[in-house]
């Protein structure tokens, strides 16, 4: 398969977005806005997969991770108000940025210099095990094929996963009918604000 | 191996060191979970270049899984955050200690 130049153009285009929006994600404060650049890096990621013939996973990727997955955080940010700003230039243990940044950066020159020096041998594994890309049968109906035959026991595992962490969910984010609030360590931490009774009712 | 298979591969590892720093150095809960989903979709990344290359589903199926399974672990997380900041508002990641029984 010969690579064509817009296949270049769009990922390096892409390549820019995913690294300029995960770089937003760990830079602003603001977690509104952090999670407003984690949408650039997941709709690049979506391109990404189209690029590299993936159509049905960059639509999932769209629907499950921008529009369920940030959503979903937006609306934590919103409803807890905790949209406050972290204070980014005190540093709360000394050394973790400097270990931090060498860990990160050992990671990625170790990938890095893995691919790079690999060349024609990084992919020695047998191909095509379990079914092989065929072109002329569109990429959903591929997938949905190998989902129902050869992985159906995974998809029924995850339909368990899904029912578990809903439950999860609701146990967790249940109001319990006294709330004490956990008393404050420091001084320099404020005292919780009491829980209004009118409040409560609205939501039982 | 095409060089820009080489690119997608280098682009991941990029992004997941990006996502590993963030993890380690941010302090707000919610950002944390952000910076999980970043390495996760490095991961992702990574599935589909090497199942384009070796010309196999298999990485688009794993792919798959790996959504579930954050969307899953986000939805849990996001519980955690909720009940962790119902008790103390501006709880930071060093607050979650107070979970233990």
């Amino acid at each position: 398969m010969e690579t064509t130049a817009v296949e270049y153009v769009v990922f390096a285009l892409c390549a820019v977005i995913v690294l300029a929006g995960a770089f937003g994600v760990i830079w602003f404060r603001n977690p509104v806005q952090a999670a407003l650049s984690l949408v650039a890096t997941l709709f690049g990621v979506a391109v990404l997969f189209l690029n590299m013939n993936a159509q049905f996973l960059a639509a999932v990727q769209v629907i499950v991770y921008t529009g369920a997955i940030v959503v979903l955080i937006l609306f934590v940010i919103m409803l807890l108000g905790v949209d406050v700003e972290e204070d980014l230039e005190e540093e709360p243990l000394v050394g973790q940025r400097v270990i931090a940044l060498v860990i990160a950066a050992g990671v990625a020159g170790l990938v890095v210099a893995g691919v790079t020096l690999g060349g024609a041998d990084l992919v020695s594994g047998a191909r095509s095990v379990t079914g092989s890309i065929v072109d002329d049968v569109s990429n959903i109906e591929q997938i949905g094929r190998l989902l129902f035959t050869e992985y159906v026991f995974a998809l029924e595992i995850t339909a368990v996963l899904l029912t578990i962490a809903v439950i999860a969910a609701v146990v967790m984010s249940r109001r319990p009918s006294e709330v004490e609030p956990l008393p404050a360590e420091n001084a320099s931490m404020e005292p919780p604000e009491p829980m209004e009774p009118e409040a409560e009712e609205v939501f039982d | 191996m095409r060089s820009i298979d080489a690119g997608y591969l280098v682009l991941a590892a990029i992004l997941f060191s990006i996502g590993a720093f963030g993890l380690l150095v941010r302090r707000n809960p919610l950002v944390m979970l952000m910076c999980v989903e970043l390495m996760l979709n490095a991961v992702n990344l990574t599935f589909v270049a090497f199942g384009m290359m070796l010309g196999d589903l298999a990485g688009q199926v794993t792919v798959l899984f790996v959504l579930v399974v954050a969307a899953a672990e986000v939805v849990v997380g996001l519980g955690i955050v909720v009940a962790m900041a119902r008790r103390r508002p501006g709880a930071t990641a060093d607050d979650i200690r107070v979970l233990r029984g």
